[in-house]
C-alpha cells in the first residue's frame, strides 16, 4: 500500500504531459535506423579510395561493377525480404536456403517439361509459376507447425530445412539441372538499357512488398505480433491465420529467387541458396531489425543486403583473398547489433524502467 | 450517451456462479453498475474478483445465473463479442504493441483504409492520427507527437491509450483490473484522473484494486467478495477503511 495522502489529491485532474521528445536522442535514433545505408556509403567510399589508390581506377563510378553487384544483391535480397517479415513478427526462417534450391530445380524441371508442349514463353512462364507455388508447399507446412502445433520458429524450419534439402536433391538426381529455353535464359542474363532484367524485376518485388509491410493490414498486424502477441490476440488478429500467411509468403519470395536463380545460371541446382540463408539473416540485421521481433524495414533490408554484396564484390575487385569477406560481414554484423542496442537503450527504453 | 439519472443499469449480473469441478470460485453473486458509476472490487487474493469479470468479459462460461445489458440478458461466448456489445477490459499489464503508435494501438485489429492514386488500398495512418488526437484529448490527455511508438510514453500514459482505445470504441463498460498496480504515484493519480473522466461520460466502470486509498478515491460503491461470495455492498461516502478490511477478512 502506498503512503501518499488520500483522496483530495486524487481529485485534481492531472493532464498527463505525453512528450518525451528530446531533440538530440532522436537525432541519435534516425541515424540508428539510416546506419545500413551509412554503412554502405562507407563501404563504398572506402573501396573508391582503395581502388584508386591501388590501381588508379574508379570502383563505384565503373557501370560493370554496379551491375555485377546489383546481380549479386539480388538473390539474396529475395531471400532476406521474405526473412523481413518472419523476422518482424519474432520468427525465423531456416528453410529458405533450401526452399530457395528446391524451386531452382523445380523452375528447371517443370520449364522444360511445358517446354516440349507449349511456346517457348509461355514454358518460362509455367515453370515460374511452378518454382514459387511448389515453394509455397514447404512454407504452409512451416507456417502450420508453427501457428497450430506450436514448435519454435528455430525449430520448426530447421526440420523444414532438412526436409527441403533432401527433396531438392532427391528431384534434382543429385545433380544439376539444365534448362532449354531460349526465353528463360535471355530473362537472366539480358538487359533492358543496360539494367538486367533480373535486378528489375528484384526492384518491382521489394517495392510490392515494401507496399504489403508498410501500407496493409497484414504489415501492420505482423508489427504488432512481433512487439505483443498477447496485445494483438486481444484485438482480435487472428494470429493463426497470419502466421501461415506469413511462412507461405516468405517461403514464396524464395521461390521467386530460386526460379530467378534457374534463369540466370540456365540451371536448377539444389544447392543454389545453401550460402545464401545466413545472408539473408546478416541482411535484415544490418538493415536494421531487432532480432526479438518488432522492427525492421523492407528499405532497411535493400541496403543490407547491398552491403553484404558490395563487401564481398568489392574485396574480390581490390583483389583481397576472398575469406576476409566472412570477417568483413562478420564485423558489420556485430557492429550494426552494437548500434541498435545502444540506440534501444537511450531512446527506446520506457520511462518507468 | 446514457445520462447519469436514467434507472435502467448499464449491467446486472444475477445470482452468477462459475464452479471448477467441486471449486466453488463464485457463487450465487449479484451486483448491479448504473451509467457513470464506478464500482470497485474488493477481496483479498482468490475472493473471485478475476473469476467474475473474466465471467462478465465472455472469458469463462458462467455455470449459472445471468448477465444482463441495459436490461436484456446477454451471453457472450469470445471476450470478442463480449467487446462488440460495449464491455472492455483494461489490463494491468498494458496490452498495446509498443513498437505502434497511439493511433494504431486504438485501431489494431480494425484498421481504416483508403485509397491511394484512386486505386491502391493503404492505411489511413492520418484518420488514425486525427481520432488519436481527438481520443485522447476527450481524456485530458494531449499529444503532439502523434506518430511516435508507445513504448516512448511512461506507463500511465500507456494506460491512458488503453482507455483511449476503450473511448474511441465506445465501451460503455469499463473492467479495469489493477490498473494502477504497474504505476508509480504520480502515475496513478493520472489513471484515477481518468477514470473520473469516464465517470463524467457517463460509462459504467468496475474496478479492481488491492489499493484502499485508490477504491476511496474513485470508486460510488465498494463491493467486497469472500471465497466466491459477495461479503458486503458499501457506498463508499457511507463507508471507511476499517470496515472494507473487516469485510475483505470476515472479522
Amino acid at each position: 500500500m502506498t503512503s501518499t495522502s488520500p483522496t483530495e489529491q486524487s481529485e485534481t485532474h492531472v493532464a498527463p504531459q505525453a512528450d518525451h521528445g528530446d531533440p538530440a536522442r532522436t537525432w541519435l535514433g534516425r541515424i540508428a535506423e539510416g546506419r545500413a545505408w551509412l554503412f554502405l556509403a562507407g563501404l563504398i567510399i572506402c573501396f573508391e579510395v582503395w581502388s584508386r589508390a591501388s590501381f588508379g581506377a574508379t570502383f563505384v563510378l565503373n557501370p560493370f561493377n554496379v551491375q555485377s553487384i546489383a546481380i549479386f544483391a539480388v538473390a539474396p535480397l529475395l531471400l532476406a525480404t521474405g526473412q523481413t517479415f518472419v523476422i518482424i513478427s519474432g520468427g525465423i526462417d531456416l528453410s529458405l536456403g533450401f526452399i530457395m534450391g528446391l524451386a531452382a530445380v523445380v523452375a528447371a524441371h517443370a520449364t522444360n517439361l511445358a517446354g516440349a508442349a507449349m511456346p517457348v514463353p509461355l514454358a518460362m512462364m509455367v515453370g515460374i509459376l511452378a518454382a514459387v507455388i511448389v515453394a509455397g508447399v514447404p512454407g504452409m507446412i512451416n507456417g502450420l507447425l508453427i501457428s497450430r502445433l506450436r514448435i519454435p520458429p528455430f525449430i520448426g524450419t530447421l526440420g523444414m530445412f532438412g526436409v527441403a534439402r533432401g527433396a531438392a536433391f532427391l528431384l534434382a538426381g543429385g545433380t544439376t539441372v539444365p534448362v532449354q529455353n531460349s526465353w528463360f535464359a535471355l530473362l537472366g542474363n539480358g538487359r533492358f538499357y543496360g539494367v538486367p532484367y533480373l535486378v528489375i524485376i528484384a526492384a518491382v518485388f521489394v517495392v510490392a512488398m515494401h507496399y504489403i509491410l508498410s501500407q496493409t493490414r497484414f504489415g501492420q498486424h505482423n508489427y504488432a505480433i512481433g512487439a505483443n502477441v498477447q496485445a494483438a490476440r486481444r484485438a482480435g488478429i487472428d494470429i493463426r491465420g497470419h502466421i501461415l500467411r506469413l511462412y507461405v509468403l516468405s517461403a514464396m519470395c524464395a521461390g521467386l529467387g530460386g526460379a530467378l536463380y534457374a534463369a540466370r545460371f540456365t540451371a536448377g541446382a539444389a544447392q543454389a541458396g545453401e550460402p545464401l540463408l545466413l545472408d539473408s539473416v546478416a541482411a535484415v540485421v544490418i538493415g536494421g531489425a531487432s532480432l526479438f521481433g518488432g522492427s525492421g524495414t523492407i528499405f532497411g533490408t535493400v541496403a543490407g543486403a547491398l552491403v553484404i554484396a558490395v563487401i564481398q564484390y568489392g574485396l574480390v575487385f581490390v583483389n583481397v583473398e576472398p575469406f576476409w569477406q566472412f570477417i568483413a560481414v562478420g564485423v558489420v554484423i556485430i557492429i550494426s547489433v552494437l548500434i541498435d542496442q545502444a540506440q534501444r537503450r537511450f531512446s527506446g527504453a520506457r520511462q518507468d524502467e | 450517451m446514457n445520462s447519469p439519472g436514467q434507472t435502467t443499469p448499464l449491467l446486472e449480473v444475477r445470482n452468477l456462479s462459475k464452479h471448477f469441478g467441486a471449486v466453488r470460485a463464485l457463487n450465487d453473486f449479484s451486483m448491479v453498475v448504473r451509467p457513470g458509476e464506478v464500482v470497485a472490487l474488493a477481496g483479498d487474493n482468490g475472493a473471485g474478483k478475476t473469476t467474475l469479470i473474466k465471467a462478465i468479459s465472455g472469458v469463462f462460461q458462467p455455470t449459472g445465473g445471468e448477465i444482463l445489458l441495459r436490461g436484456q440478458p446477454v451471453t457472450f461466448a469470445t471476450p470478442h463479442e463480449a467487446r462488440e456489445k460495449g464491455i472492455e477490459t483494461i489490463y494491468q499489464d498494458l496490452a498495446l504493441a509498443d513498437n505502434l503508435s497511439i493511433g494504431a494501438n486504438i485501431f489494431l485489429g480494425r484498421e481504416p483504409m483508403r485509397k491511394a492514386f484512386g486505386f491502391l488500398p493503404v492505411l489511413d495512418r492520418k484518420a488514425m492520427a486525427v481520432a488519436a488526437k481527438k481520443t485522447m484529448g476527450r481524456l485530458d490527455f494531449h499529444v503532439s507527437r502523434l506518430d511516435a511508438p508507445v513504448s516512448n510514453f511512461s506507463g500511465g500514459q500507456r494506460q491512458a491509450v488503453a482507455i483511449g482505445r476503450a473511448v474511441y470504441w465506445d465501451a460503455q463498460i469499463l473492467i479495469m483490473d489493477e490498473p494502477t498496480a504497474a504505476l508509480g504515484v504520480p502515475e496513478q493519480r493520472k489513471v484515477i484522473s481518468l477514470i473520473h473522466q469516464l465517470k463524467a461520460q457517463g460509462r459504467g466502470v468496475i474496478f479492481i484494486s488491492h489499493n484502499l486509498l485508490d477504491i476511496f478515491a474513485v470508486s460510488d460503491r465498494i463491493i467486497v467478495l469472500r471465497r466466491g461470495v459477495q461479503a458486503g455492498e458499501r457506498k463508499i461516502s457511507e463507508t471507511n477503511h476499517d470496515e472494507v478490511v473487516k469485510l475483505m477478512v470476515g472479522g
